[in-house]
């Protein structure tokens, strides 16, 4: 009798709800900004930003699905678009960096610096 | 019950990506394990019935982006020198506060049960569907993307161009 089964409130877990997917979310944002702030390779910071995108992204989706419209996927759309603006611009610089400072960390780039 | 399993899979294994992603040392297998989350979100994009979604996942983030990053590291071809500079981790406490401090802020979001959803409809996210949205509600954003690509190739080539003076 699956209904009785799920009906218990110490199996909610085993009930997939959109709600799982906005934790789940939740959790990769923090690992993405974690990863963000502790890294200083340009490179690294770059693909830890992808990784939030993409936690950006599932909640996106979940809570389209949640609604029962599909903004939220016309929404993820553009995000995917101006992610891969932004990667294009972004190694794009990566490249200057290393080839005219000889470095990628982050903290050795203060040319703005005054 | 499926649905349970499957999901518990791939968030387990996106997680875990993700954690790699952000604290392996080398590049090269960072961005391997970003291919393993992108495939990971696809899957679960799958689930939430993003069809169209899943598919510009697995097309634009794993086959394009995930490899200009790995033609740029492996055109940087970064020297052991830049490699040991790279393990100088500062603000490694700091940062891991700081997310964790988010993570606690959302988790306390998260645990407050909002309004029930009015319709648990199924929507599919299918081609069709996805492209009517795109070109009627969303028809300008939809064109200005184009102006921002276009942005965006030109920017790339200018900055990258190996300049003649220098």
């Amino acid at each position: 009798m699956p209904s009785l089964l799920f009906s218990t409130p110490h199996l909610a877990w085993l009930m997939i709800s959109p709600t799982h997917y906005v934790r789940l979310s939740a959790v990769l944002f923090a690992i993405g900004l974690m990863g963000l702030m502790t890294r200083r390779n340009v490179l690294m910071i770059l693909l830890c930003i992808e990784v939030m995108f993409n936690a950006a992204n599932l909640a996106f989706v979940a809570y389209a699905r949640a609604w029962g419209n599909l903004d939220g996927h016309v929404v993820v759309f553009f995000i995917i678009t101006v992610a891969a603006a932004e990667v294009t611009v972004g190694l794009a610089i990566a490249i200057l960096l290393a080839r005219q400072l000889k470095t990628l960390n982050a903290d050795e780039v203060r040319l703005l610096k005054w | 019950m499926t649905e349970a399993v499957f999901f518990y899979t791939f968030s387990g294994l996106a997680i875990l990506a993700a954690l790699s992603v952000a604290w392996n040392r080398r590049p090269i297998y960072s961005v391997l394990s970003l291919l393993v989350f992108m495939f990971c979100l696809a899957a679960l994009f799958i689930m939430l019935g993003a069809y169209f979604v899943a598919a510009l996942q697995v097309l634009l983030y794993a086959g394009a982006v995930l490899v200009l990053f790995l033609f740029v590291i492996m055109l940087l071809n970064l020297e052991p020198e830049a490699l040991a500079r790279m393990r100088l981790f500062t603000l490694r406490g700091v940062g891991t506060a700081a997310a964790s401090l988010l993570l606690a802020a959302l988790v306390a979001i998260l645990r407050r049960p909002g309004p029930a959803p009015i319709t648990p409809a199924t929507t599919i996210g299918s081609v069709e569907s996805i492209g009517q949205l795109l070109f009627t509600t969303y028809l300008i954003p939809f064109e200005l993307t184009s102006f921002l690509i276009l942005a965006a190739i030109i920017g790339a080539v200018t900055l990258a161009r190996q300049k003649s003076h220098d």
